[in-house]
């Protein structure tokens, strides 16, 4: 239950908002990162923590593509293949994936590790081809690099060094963005110029 | 030309409250607090800067629209970035994070508003990391909170994320997403300025907008206008991509023309020949060779029919396949309309469905026909400007290469379904 | 006059209210601009884009500031805006709006076209067709021709169940959010919603059970197009084919006007059929909406277990016999037992059947021993002086205005009467709620004061005595609240039963007839907007207490001068002896508990629709007709009076209950009966000097309304009928026409508080004679449910879910009754047990409860 578990993160996020209902997203923000995706049962905690009625939260789990309403891999990679990044290779880069990890677009790996999404721009056209996994951005990549990415996050996955909180996990993350195999030179989150 | 919204570039670790503030940061708050927030919003107003976000409504007139002594009123910063082919507002957000809080409150102050909340698209969970980061090196600082800078003014900031949809960056879907709705837009009027966030005066500005403002204040409007055009004073940042060498965020100042802009990105890669080009991400028509020359600024592409908007240049060269490219688009506004009202939810899937067709050499000379007339069908009939953006690759790329789809359906007038996975995506 | 605005719209100029939408101000000179979104009861959204249309806005100098004229003198307009939506736009001075020009047009057809790229044509097979606002704009601005290749169109589920009322066609919805925005504005049921985006927009409900709400089916009605649809009519019939009747709900005091579709059918024998009910417009009513209790509930006039032919008992069995041996026999036997009988009549049967019964027993066997079954809420007298003033509307409440809600939960017990005192909250009125508990309404309240259990009377007292004096209110809830009402420009006032005994809410009607009387010797009594509404358990109640339905009262309130014996006493009677024969017309005390079994009656006759426990003891059943056979009139809460029309045939040999009432009336000697209802209603307007001047053609007068619809513009098609059968008529209160003095309210017994009190709630579902007829409710009643905190119940040593036993004995109860409910753990207020899903308990009662083992749960 995230009411008690993450019960200073909600508090702390209540008191930003004259009105409750402001809360929604960040709420099913963090929901997400428990669960890993909006389960019907997710969507009844955030709204019985906010007082809506959860059809209200399953509506916004539909509007807002973010989020996913069904179970997905560990990690979810979101593939720009929008135009600027069409234009710089990103159509082939996603067969690429597609092809390597063995999965339709839209599906989940086998191990239920990876989730291979197409996704609209993700504002980094100019480090085209670039997917996002779990919201990090991973830019410039090739096959080889994406190899590395892989195997990265595989290791990730198996070493579970993931730390207690969701939440912190991504707020330590933000304060070195430069992680990633090969001290980012492979790929960065966010270089600071 | 040292930059003056991409200043990281010049300037290391700017990213740092003590960094920025050695190099003059927070300056253009304390002139600010020094003035009554009328005058601040004069010295905005003369200074000329127009909205970054694509519209380019004067920001001075925008602050001025809010009523007096109206009790609460809120400043919202629209990092929402997600017109296809931008990417400025992030590199802004990571780096230069105090030049955006800065003007935000500097606007607080001038319209009298307690409260800054910060949209970042929910992609951009990193940006606002780091943007958060520097908020709280703020309030350690006396720059946030009560008192700011030991005046009676007081306000606070907080970041808020969206999750996945381009329309929380019109103004009023933004603010729909921010009150726990769906980000849908409303019709206008009532403006923003007027009934906004939770029905108060609400000021929406763009995040490059916003890091003009300190140093307008510390260097004046003088200064400001000094830069760029008459009627487009100052600098933008151009996000250029595509088949250009060098993509990339450029700074320049406005009236720059969009050759001088793709040689500064390297040219055109492989030397390949210039094509066409979309100079407002997937929203303005396309332009071609014909207007290269034209400058950089809010009327520049009037007479070719097209708009500089978001300055976000996605280049194409010679080998860009155009009905591919506006099928890339039409995907993107298909995917990301809101679907409340009716001609951009319909017609944007309608479109969808013909230019996949057409792309697919199953359509027909009838279907170019109708695309163009269902295009036509919704300009000026949408409820908000999505809609308007929608058809405007379309209709442009049929205006300037009809050949190319003409080439797509000829010699095929039989209709044949079959569904094809090259843009396959949702 | 300032406030209005002229306008001219296609050259002719109209002048409206400021503020008026351009889509309202056209309409009202007969131009219909079309729309889907907009709906004149919802705010305005712009987001069909249906209503396009141009307007210039007079051109100013930007110097002078003055109007700019053409060569001819003409005002300069300035086109220049675009198309905008006339639902969104109100009026402006000097404004034109132009709705004929090419580029309307155009708009127009193109938005049809965009409608229908997707939308499936099957206007053969749908359920709106006929009444469809979509295919009635098309015809009228529509290409004609489709130019979607049939390939690109989106396929999607056509029978979404949305809960098991309301049925969705996904192909067939066009986005407009009416659904929605009604489920989220009127009633704040935010249970649908849409999911997705673009054209991947759909309604989804998450509610348990699905499209929890009680409004549900007004959702099928402003569905522009088939999308929403009820499971009871749904591929039901084609519109054109149903024969509208006026009707009335049957189901509580707000009285709603509905209308019943029929049409005639072969497995009915070629007879009329009931296919739906929908409301009937009626805006001082109303307006526009019904609840789905009366939508729905309608299934029980024509199940099969109604009665269709009188029973005799014979040996010990009813069976079946003539009409005339039984009421030969019903006439003979209450003759015999002179003045020891008795008769207690259903709160739901029509003034006719009512001014009959009394009449029957007064004139004709001679015994004032007369009254409603169940006696739950006293003050029928006190309404008659100072109930809501004749002309009142609650729409007209806002701002500056209050309503004292007491002992009521209104969501529960008159769904509409909610509705409008919420609207009147969100226009500014100060709602003022005096419970034992939250009821649904405290959302909407301005004051809040829940009293202790037991303890109504008393609060009341306190609000009328501090409303009198200037006193400082130092934040004190009731101090706050009386100074409002004091101070307010309009008064009503509800009250109800909840919790309180009859003699406590005859008590509570004195006291706020008080206050209505107050305000300075320039009372709120008699004026229209003011007065007092009594929360009736029955849709007639008031039209019983009108006719004289009370041992101590006759016709038209006229004071009866030796007394006949009221329920409560008739009960004993029946148990001891004193009281012989007992007739019993529309009510079923002994399956409400009221009554333990025939006792020592010699005599028991039953009139009802459905062999009820009650009826199962009688030695005569006499089988009544619904109220869709018959026609008749009712008188709501608001002491309106209104005719229903008979919509189907009579089932079987039943007969109306005034007939029937009638010829036993003969038998005893007072002449030929009445052969129509119309003629008992005449008998009444003479002998009831409040319905004077009424008869069925005044009751069935109609207006003009706003908003139109219904009519055979494009736009509100389907959405609800027009009126053309009857406004009805509202009576005078006596503080109408005269000085009405102060009444006394005398002090009530105390209520004992030790350990848990219990109050009855009540639930709209409550199972009782005849929703429990109604199958496609069976899964909503309302299921035995004990309600207390967590403390309380964990000081009894229960958990959620227990199963416990619970005898009331009620401080006003003759029977004691055990039901086995459902424990759930809620914020109740401490001390105290709300019971719902159970038949009425009155007052503010000492429960015993004993907790169930898990083997006896099994058994
Ligand atoms: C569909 C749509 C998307 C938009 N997206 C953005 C955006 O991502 N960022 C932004 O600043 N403005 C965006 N805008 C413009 C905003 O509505 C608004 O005009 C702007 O934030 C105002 O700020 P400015 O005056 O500083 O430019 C968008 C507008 C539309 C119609
Ligand atoms: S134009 Fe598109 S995005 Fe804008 S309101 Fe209409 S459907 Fe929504
Ligand atoms: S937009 Fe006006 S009726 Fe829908």
């Amino acid at each position: 239950m995230i009411a008690e578990k993450y019960a200073e993160e909600i508090e702390g996020i209540l008191a930003r908002f004259p009105h409750k209902k402001s809360a929604v997203l960040p709420l099913m923000h963090l929901a997400q990162r428990e669960y890993g995706y909006m389960s019907r049962e997710a969507m009844r905690e955030v709204a019985g923590i906010l007082d809506l009625d959860p059809t209200h939260v399953l509506s916004l789990a539909g509007f807002y593509s973010l989020f996913h309403e069904e179970p997905t891999g560990k990690y979810v990679l979101e593939i720009c293949n929008d135009l600027a990044c069409a234009l710089r290779g990103a159509d082939e880069f996603v067969e690429m994936v597609c092809r390597k990890l063995d999965v339709p677009l839209g599906g989940t790996t086998e191990d239920g590790l990876f989730t291979v999404k197409g996704a609209m721009c993700l504002g980094a056209c100019d480090r085209a081809p670039m997917l996002q996994y779990n919201l990090k951005f991973a830019e410039h990549l090739d096959e080889e690099k994406f190899d590395a990415l892989i195997a990265y996050l595989r290791e990730e996955a198996v070493s579970g060094k993931e730390g207690p909180s969701v939440v912190e996990k991504i707020a330590a993350y933000a304060k070195s963005p430069e992680i990633g195999v090969n001290n980012g030179t492979y790929f960065v989150a966010s270089p600071r110029y | 030309m040292a930059h003056i919204l991409l200043r990281h570039r010049d300037i290391k670790d700017i990213y740092k409250l003590d960094v920025y503030q050695a190099n003059g940061g927070y300056g253009g708050l304390k002139k600010a607090l020094a003035m009554t927030p009328a005058e601040v919003v004069d010295v905005v107003k003369a200074s000329g800067l127009r909205g970054r976000g694509g519209a380019g409504f004067p920001t001075g007139i925008k602050w001025g629209f809010i009523p007096k002594g109206a009790d609460e009123v809120y400043i919202l910063i629209n990092t929402d970035e997600s017109e296809t082919g931008t990417f400025k507002d992030r590199e802004l957000s990571e780096n230069n994070p105090h030049q955006i809080i800065e003007g935000a409150i500097i606007a607080a102050y001038a319209v009298g508003a307690k409260k800054i909340y910060n949209y970042f698209r929910g992609e951009f969970m990193d940006a606002g990391y780091a943007m958060e980061e520097a908020v709280q090196e703020c309030y350690a600082n006396g720059l946030l909170g009560e008192n700011i800078l030991g005046t009676d003014f007081s306000c606070d900031f907080h970041c808020h994320y969206g999750a996945g949809a381009y329309i929380c960056g019109e103004e009023t879907a933004l603010i729909k997403s921010l009150e726990g709705e769906r980000g849908q837009p409303w019709s206008k009027p009532p403006f923003p300025a007027i009934e906004g966030l939770y029905s108060k005066p609400t000021v929406v500005n763009n995040t490059e907008t916003l890091s003009n403002v300190p140093l307008i204040l510390v260097n004046g409007a003088e200064w400001y206008t000094s830069m760029g055009t008459e009627k487009s004073p100052g600098v933008k940042i151009v996000c250029m991509s595509g088949h250009v060498e060098k993509p990339g965020n450029y700074e320049v100042p406005l009236g720059t023309t969009y050759r001088e802009l793709i040689e500064m990105a390297g040219g055109m890669r492989g030397g390949k020949a210039f094509k066409a080009l979309l100079p407002s991400g997937g929203s303005g028509p396309v332009i071609t060779a014909d207007s290269l020359d034209a400058p950089l600024t809010y009327e520049g592409l009037t007479e070719y029919g097209s708009v500089m908007g978001s300055a976000s240049v996605i280049v194409m060269d010679e080998t860009t396949d155009m009905v591919w490219a506006a099928l890339k688009m039409i995907r993107f506004f298909s995917h990301e309309s809101c679907g409340k009202c009716t001609p951009c939810r319909e017609g944007t899937f309608w479109m969808r469905k013909m230019l996949q067709r057409i792309y697919d050499g199953q359509g027909t000379e009838a279907d170019i026909q109708v695309l163009g007339s269902v295009a036509r069908q919704m300009k000026g009939r949408t409820l908000c400007a999505l809609g308007e953006f929608a058809v405007n690759p379309a209709l442009s790329t049929i205006h300037h290469f009809m050949d190319e789809y003409k080439a797509k359906v000829s010699g095929n007038g039989q209709m044949v379904m079959v569904e094809t996975a090259v843009t396959a995506v949702d | 006059m300032s406030d209005l605005v002229t306008l001219t719209i296609d050259g002719i100029e109209i002048s409206v209210p400021k503020g008026t939408l351009i889509v309202d101000a056209a309409k009202q000179i007969g131009n219909d601009i079309p729309v889907f979104c907009y709906h004149p009861k919802l705010e305005p959204v712009g987001m069909c884009r249906m209503c396009l249309v141009e307007i210039g806005y007079p051109m100013r100098d930007r110097a002078t500031g003055e109007l700019m004229c053409d060569e001819n003198g003409e005002p300069k307009l300035n086109f220049g805006r675009g198309l905008q939506t006339a639902c969104t736009v109100p009026v402006g001075e000097g404004i034109a709006v132009r709705t004929t020009t090419e580029n309307v047009t155009d708009a127009r057809r193109s938005t049809l076209e965009f409608l229908l790229s997707s939308h499936p044509l099957d206007c053969p097979i749908c359920d709106k067709g006929g009444e469809c606002p979509l295919q009635n704009q098309t015809m009228a601005y529509g290409l004609g021709k489709s130019r979607v290749h049939y390939g690109d169109k989106l396929h999607l589920n056509k029978h979404v169940s949305l809960g098991e009322l309301i049925y969705l066609d996904q192909e067939r919805c066009i986005q407009c959010a009416r659904c929605i925005r009604f489920q989220q504005e009127l009633v704040d049921d935010p249970v649908i919603q849409f999911h997705d985006r673009g054209r991947h927009t759909e309604i989804v409900t998450f509610s348990d059970p699905g499209f929890n709400s009680y409004w549900s089916g007004n959702t099928t009605d402003i569905c522009p197009v088939g999308a929403l649809t009820t499971a009871d009519f749904r591929f039901g019939a084609r519109p054109w084919e149903l024969t509208p009747v006026a009707s009335l709900c049957t189901h509580c005091p707000v009285g709603c006007n509905t209308t019943m579709s029929t049409r005639r059918e072969a497995r009915a024998g070629g007879q009329r059929v009931i296919k739906r009910v929908m409301p009937r417009q009626n805006e001082a009513v109303n307006e526009l909406w019904i609840c789905d209790k009366g939508r729905f509930a309608r299934h029980y006039a024509d199940t099969g277990e109604r009665l269709r032919t009188p029973l005799i008992r014979k040996n010990g069995e009813l069976v079946e016999a003539d009409w005339s041996e039984a009421l030969d026999l019903v006439a003979g036997k209450l003759q015999q037992h002179g003045t020891a009988v008795a008769g207690l009549a259903g709160g739901r049967l029509s003034n006719e059947d009512h001014f009959q019964f009394q009449k029957l027993f007064r004139k004709g066997l001679g015994s004032a021993n007369i009254d409603l079954a169940s006696r739950r809420l006293a003050g029928g007298d006190v309404v008659a002086k100072v109930g809501l003033s004749s002309g009142s509307n609650l729409k007209a409440l806002s701002a500056g205005d209050a309503i004292i809600v007491v002992a009521t939960d209104l969501h529960e017990e008159a769904p509409v009467w909610w509705l409008r005192v919420k609207q009147a909250a969100e226009r500014g009125a100060a709602i003022i709620i005096l419970n034992a508990r939250a009821p649904r309404l405290d959302k909407f309240a301005s004051h809040v004061r829940h009293y202790q259990p037991g303890q109504a009377v008393d609060a009341v007292r306190q609000l009328v005595n501090l409303a009198k004096v200037d006193t400082e209110t130092n934040g004190d809830a009731l101090a706050a609240a009386a100074e409002m009402a004091a101070q307010a420009n309009n008064l009503v006032a509800f009250y109800g039963s909840e919790g309180v005994t009859y003699e406590e809410t005859d008590a509570i009607a004195r006291l706020l007839a008080n206050l209505l009387l107050l305000k300075n010797g320039d009372g709120h009594a008699g004026r229209p907007n003011n007065g007092l509404i009594p929360v009736w358990p029955h849709n007639n109640t008031q039209g019983a207490w009108d006719m004289g339905v009370h041992p101590a009262y006759g016709p038209g309130y006229a004071a009866i001068e030796n007394p006949g014996l009221g329920a409560t006493a008739v009960y004993e009677g029946a148990a001891n002896g004193s009281v012989k024969a007992l007739f019993i017309v529309g009510a079923d005390p002994v399956g409400d508990g009221l009554m333990a079994g025939r006792g020592q009656l010699e005599f028991l006759v039953v009139q009802e629709l459905f062999l009820t426990e009650t009826a199962a003891l009688a030695d005569v059943v006499l089988p009544a007709q619904s109220w869709a056979e018959r026609e008749g009139t009712f008188t709501n809460g608001e002491r309106r009076v209104q005719r229903y029309y008979p919509a189907i045939a009579a089932l079987g040999g039943s007969k109306a209950d005034w007939q029937i009432l009638a010829e036993i009336s003969e038998r005893v000697g007072l002449g030929k009966p009445a052969f129509a209802a119309s003629l008992v209603f005449n008998e009444i307007a003479k002998a009831v000097p409040q319905y004077k001047g009424m008869d069925y053609r005044t009751l069935a007068k109609v207006e003009k309304q706003w908003p139109d619809v219904g009519g055979e513009d494009a736009y509100y098609g389907g959405n609800a009928y027009e009126n053309r059968s009857g406004l009805g008529q509202q009576w005078a209160a006596q503080a109408e026409s005269e000085a009405v003095a102060p009444l006394d309210a005398p002090e009530t017994a105390a209520y004992a508080n030790d350990g848990l009190a219990l109050i009855r709630a009540a639930a709209l579902y409550t199972p009782g004679t005849l929703i429990n007829q109604s199958a496609i409710l069976q899964d909503r009643l309302a299921q035995p449910t004990i309600a207390m905190n967590a403390a309380d119940a964990a000081a009894a040593e229960l958990v959620d879910g227990d199963l416990i036993d619970v005898t009331v004995a009620g401080t006003a109860q003759t029977v004691k009754k055990t039901v086995t409910a459902l424990v759930h753990i809620s914020n109740t207020p401490s001390g105290l047990m709300l019971l719902r899903g159970v038949p009425y308990v009155a007052g503010t009662a000492v429960a015993e409860i004993s907790k169930l083992e898990k083997e006896e749960e099994l058994a």
